[in-house]
Order: structure tokens, then sequence, then C-alpha cells
């Protein structure tokens, strides 16, 4: 059962999301930072899927949600501020940027920018947990896209034959940059998908975080079990365009949503929708709210500083983190 | 000491290095049979905890070693025939190769992918040479023994490097036979050898194309030719040293690679010499390659397009007139 703490814990990430990722969509519309595939809207599903992990779990991000890696507790957002801006003091020393991001030391593996590349090394991770019986389990991210590529199939049915400690959440969010699911996807439920590989598969709201925290945490324990991989498909929406900010889809020309369909989605917009809910339970109230906006607000302007005041990586550094042992010239 | 045939070098140094180290897997195609004998029997040694026979699944299974390695494991993969590879590529170069660096250092990913250059005889899928796809990746380390005695040292190195290290073998040299030691050993990766001495050309080959050199250095000898044979063992990180002081000591230079032509092995060599040891040259280099066609399936067709021992030899006269 999840305490009032731990639902204040969901309130605070979800809010730091939505507002840590609107910070850099401003910022790149202000050509400070490039284009962004921002995760608006999407929130949900990296709180309440994260909220399950444990300390031995690793996380396998999407590259949508530049700022979803800040869920994890240990995850600095100023870092990943600095990573966006190419700075030295970035996660990655400024070799990553928006869609390479990683905090191994927190458990958050890399982003990875091909749709569905990511899907192997998650289940390479699992593989080792096994291995080394660590007792942890993989979270692995991605979109509908990726569940069309060969990798999501290659993945599912190794994890499958072999019993990896993985859970495959799908952000389900209608959209492969402009193609719609409703047209790319085969089945009307990507978790149907797990049928073929002999898996247990379901589909959640993706923008009830506590939906999203139940599934996944009762496959994480099934994973951790040693019962093996599960599918967990989560409907969602994003709201900004493939690309946000410089050279979002709309600057681009790219015309592919109906307006009343983006509308539709930002009415059940998973915060409103969860504050409603810890309202009624007495969580929260408007002065307990007001000091959640404020502090991550106060937070973000303190990343912003951090990033823009931080110094360029040296030239030099270009060479090194090739290989471990190796400099190339 | 035991007279070994190559793959049977590569069956030592891969049971020696399971037994060694737990971390280490190996993972591949029927690997539980040993398609071409080079894992035959380690499957009953080891069991399938540790030999991991995958699906037809080239990308999942790459990738997969990929993410175990840096999770930790050591894993070994046996890609079968290279040309596989290819279906494969997005995990060894946009995945293997660049996620260290991606991750600014964050990333160690000892991971060893062993492939098979058939050398021909199977015609367009299953006789290229891969090498050079990966010698181009930055992130990647690039080894192709051409001894069974270097077959197992640098196997061994291969999976003790931290990185990623793609291990070539030639089946045109996999039943060569020579006396390897029984006990422990590493060839160490970035280092080339003269494998023979001489005075007059030098010939860089790595694999078979080494093996070839070495024939023909043989034959030409007998003719008053005194050829040098380089074996540069490792392509990347290429030990450019060997080259160019066996180049500024013979003057000419004849690259031998059983690939195609168009940047290929052969050119980065010619390259690095052209650039660095343009002053020792006496003559143009040559390159003697595979025709820049497919590899095709009729004998009198294939033989047009492999390199072979009256090319090299016709090669070397040419810089030496």
């Amino acid at each position: 059962m999840l305490s009032n703490e731990d639902l204040m814990w969901m309130y605070r990430k979800l809010v730091l999301l939505r507002q840590a990722e609107e910070r850099l969509v401003q910022l790149s519309n202000q050509g400070k930072v490039g284009t962004l595939l921002a995760g608006v809207g999407q929130e949900a599903i990296p709180v309440g899927a994260v909220k399950t992990m444990g300390p031995h779990d690793k996380w396998a991000p999407s590259h949508r949600g530049v700022c979803d890696m800040v869920v994890k507790d240990g995850v600095e957002l100023k870092y990943v501020y600095a990573e966006v801006y190419g700075k030295a003091t970035g996660y990655n020393k400024g070799k990553g940027g928006s869609m390479h991001l990683a905090s191994y030391k927190d458990n958050v593996l890399n982003l990875v920018g091909i749709v569905g590349g990511g899907i192997p090394l998650a289940t390479g991770s699992a593989l080792a947990q096994k291995k080394q019986k660590t007792g942890g389990a993989t979270l692995c991210f991605f979109g509908d896209g990726a569940s069309n590529q060969g990798t999501f199939h290659e993945s599912l049915n190794l994890a499958a034959i072999w019993k990896l400690p993985i859970v495959y959440v799908v952000q389900n969010n209608q959209y492969a940059m402009t193609t719609a699911a409703s047209y790319a996807v085969s089945v009307k439920d990507i978790s149907e998908r797990a049928k073929g590989y002999g898996i247990p598969g379901m589909t959640v709201d993706g923008n009830d975080v506590l939906a999203v925290y139940e599934a996944v945490d009762e496959a994480m324990k099934r994973a951790r079990q040693g019962e093996g991989p599960s599918l967990i498909e989560c409907k969602t929406y994003r709201w900004y365009g493939h690309h946000a900010g410089a050279g979002a889809d709309e600057q681009m020309g790219w015309i592919y949503r109906p307006a009343e369909e983006v509308e539709e989605w930002k009415a059940k917009d998973p915060i409103p929708r969860f504050e409603k809910k810890l309202v009624e339970q007495g969580v929260l109230d408007e002065s307990k709210k007001k000091v959640v906006w404020d502090e991550v607000n106060a937070y973000i302007e303190e990343a912003v500083q951090f990033a823009e005041s931080s110094p360029w990586p040296d030239p030099a550094e270009v060479y090194t983190d090739v290989f471990t042992d190796y400099i190339p010239s | 000491m035991s007279q070994l045939m190559f793959l049977q070098a590569i069956n030592q140094a891969l049971r020696e290095e399971l037994r060694r180290d737990e971390k280490v897997i190996l993972m591949g195609e029927d690997v539980h049979t040993g398609t071409f004998g080079e894992t035959k029997g380690i499957f009953e040694e080891f069991g399938p905890e540790r030999v991991m026979s995958t699906p037809i699944s080239e990308s999942g299974f790459t990738g997969t070693a990929v993410g175990a390695a840096i999770g930790g494991m050591r894993p070994v993969v046996e890609f079968m025939v290279s040309d596989f590879m290819f279906v494969a590529m997005d995990q060894l170069v946009n995945q293997a190769a660049k996620t260290r660096y991606m991750t600014g250092g964050q990333a160690t990913i000892p991971v060893t992918f062993m492939a098979l250059n058939m050398g021909g005889g199977a015609a367009g899928q299953h006789s290229d040479n891969t090498a050079a796809y990966f010698v181009h990746t930055p992130g990647l380390k690039v080894v192709m023994p051409s001894t069974p005695y270097d077959a197992k040292g640098l196997l061994k190195s291969a999976i003790r490097d931290d990185n990623p290290v793609i291990y070539f073998m030639e089946f045109k040299v996999f039943m060569n036979r020579e006396e390897v030691p029984d006990e422990d050993y590493t060839v160490p990766i970035g280092k080339g050898i003269v494998r023979r001495e001489g005075k007059d050309v030098t010939i860089v080959g790595a694999g078979y194309a080494n093996y070839l050199a070495m024939q023909v250095a043989e034959k030409l000898a007998g003719e008053g030719v005194s050829v040098e044979v380089v074996d540069p063992r490792t392509l990347t990180p290429l030990d450019e040293d060997v080259i160019l002081g066996s180049v500024a000591k013979t003057g000419r230079l004849v690259v031998c690679d059983d690939d195609w032509r168009q940047c290929s092995f052969a050119s980065e060599v010619s390259a690095v010499v052209a650039e660095k040891g343009y002053v020792y040259l006496k003559a143009p280099i040559k390159r003697v390659t595979r025709a820049q066609v497919p590899v095709p399936h009729s004998p009198v067709l294939e033989r047009e397009m492999l390199i072979s021992e009256e090319k090299l030899i016709k090669a070397v006269k040419e810089v030496l007139q």
C-alpha cells in the first residue's frame, strides 16, 4: 500500500517533470538549447513505474521525456540541463545530449536515440541481473513506434525463453513521429503482442499514475521472483508534437493531429486528476500544493542557472571516453 | 605445446576463459553444436547457463550481449558467418561502439564479437569479409589473427579487454596447424609483427591475406626476390609503426586484403603510408583486393573476383619494376 508520503512523492515528481520539461521547451524557443522530444502529458508513466523500483532495479527510459530521469531519486535536474546545454558538468560530459542522457550510478541506463534500439540493451541488463543473481529487475521504456521494430519482437522472445527479469513498458502516445499508431500498429492494444511470446500483457490508462504503479508493481514483483517478463501498455498522449521548442512540428508544417484530439487529451491531464484524488483523500490542500509548485519552480531555476553558468568542455575532451584504454586521434 | 588447428586454438581459448572468469558467457546461434567446430564440446563442459544458444535474432542477441556487458558480464558473441553481422548493424555501430562515448564514459562494455569470414565458396551472402565496416567505426577494436598461436592469444586479449572487440576468424586458415602453448598467454591488441624479414618489398596483410603473403614470399625467394611480410594482427587500433618501419626498410608496399577495394583496410594502410611514409617509397603503393563486385557462385567467376597467389605475385613484380 502506498502511504501518504508515497503519494506526495508521486505528486511532487509529476509536477517536477511537467515544469522541468516545459521550462526546457521555453529555453529551446529562446534558442538556448536545440529541439526536444518533450514528454509533456506523459508524466504519469515514469512516475508510476519508477515508484516500483527497488535498490537493485534498473531503468532504461525512452528518449521521449528529456527530463524523465529526474523521477529517480538521486538524479539531479541541474546535470540533466547542463547536458542538454552541452556543458562539461552534464551527466554525459556534453557528449550525449538530450537523447542519450544516463546516470548509471542511480541505476538509470542511457536513453537511446534509435527507436527500438534500446530494447535489446535493457534485455541484456536483465540478463546480467539474472546471471549475477542481484535480485533486481529492469524496467524498459519505449513508445508505440518501437513496438513495430524487430528488436522489440526479438527481445520479447529472448526474455520469454530465458525468463528474464524485465518489464517492458510501452508508452503508447498514439504517434510515432507523425504516423498514427491506429494506422501503423497491427493490433488495437499493443499489449496483445505479449500473447505472441507467451508472456503476460496488459493495457492501462497511462494518464492514471496509480493504475500505472499498480500494473508495473505487480509485473516487477513477478520479474524479481523469477517468473519472467511482462509487457505493459500505457495509453497516453504527448501534448507537443514530435519536436518541441525550436523546429517544432508546427514550424515544420507537419500537420497530422486534429486540434480537438489534442484538446480532448489535455482534458485528461494526469496532474489535476491525481490532485483531485489527493484532495479528496485529504492528502493535499491548496497550501501544500503551493509549497510543492514553489519548491519545484525554484529547483528548476537553480538548474537553469547551473547549466548556464557551467563551463564548456575542454576541446581535448573530444578524444576521451571512446575506449577505456586507448585515445584515438 | 600441442599441434593445434586454428579452430582448436580458438576452442582452447574459449574454454580457458570460461573457466577463468565466471562472468564470461558464450552466446550465439547453434553454439551448443559448434557449427564450424570452434565451439565444439564447450556446451557439454559448461552447460546452458554459460553457453547460451540463441534464436536466429542477430539484433536481439547482439544488443542483449551489449546490455549484459554494461550490466557487468563479459559476453562473447559468436556470429557464425560474418555476413550475418549486417542484420545487427544498429546494435554493433550505434549501440556497442558509441554507448561508452555518448554516456561520457559511464558505460564499460567488455564484449567480444566473433565472426567468421568464409573467404568465398558460398556466393553473395555467406562470403564477405566485414572487417572494414568496423575499422571505419570509432569505439570498436578489430582483430584478425592469421595463425593458431595468435588465434588463441588474441581471443584471450579480446575477452579480457574492457571494450567491444570484434574478433575475425578466417575460414581459409581454419585448418592450418602450428605449435600452440598449453599454458595461458595473450597476444596484445594493437601490436603487429614482422612475420618474415625481407629487403625488397613489404606485403601487409592480415588473416588469410597474411597466409597468402607468406606463401608468395616463399615462392618469390626462389626467384631471388626478398619479401618482408607484416601481419598487423589488429586492424584497429592499427600498429602503424610496424608498417612504416618495414616500408622504411624496403621502400615498396603491396597491401593484400581479402575484401573489396573501396574504403577497405587496404585503403587505410595505403593512406597511412602515403601520408606518413611517402619519403620511403621508391614505387607507387599497390593494393591486391577482391574486385568491386559481390561474390559470385561459379568457381570460374569467383576466381576472377577473389585474391590469389598469382594476383599477389603480379603486384609484387609490378612494384619492383
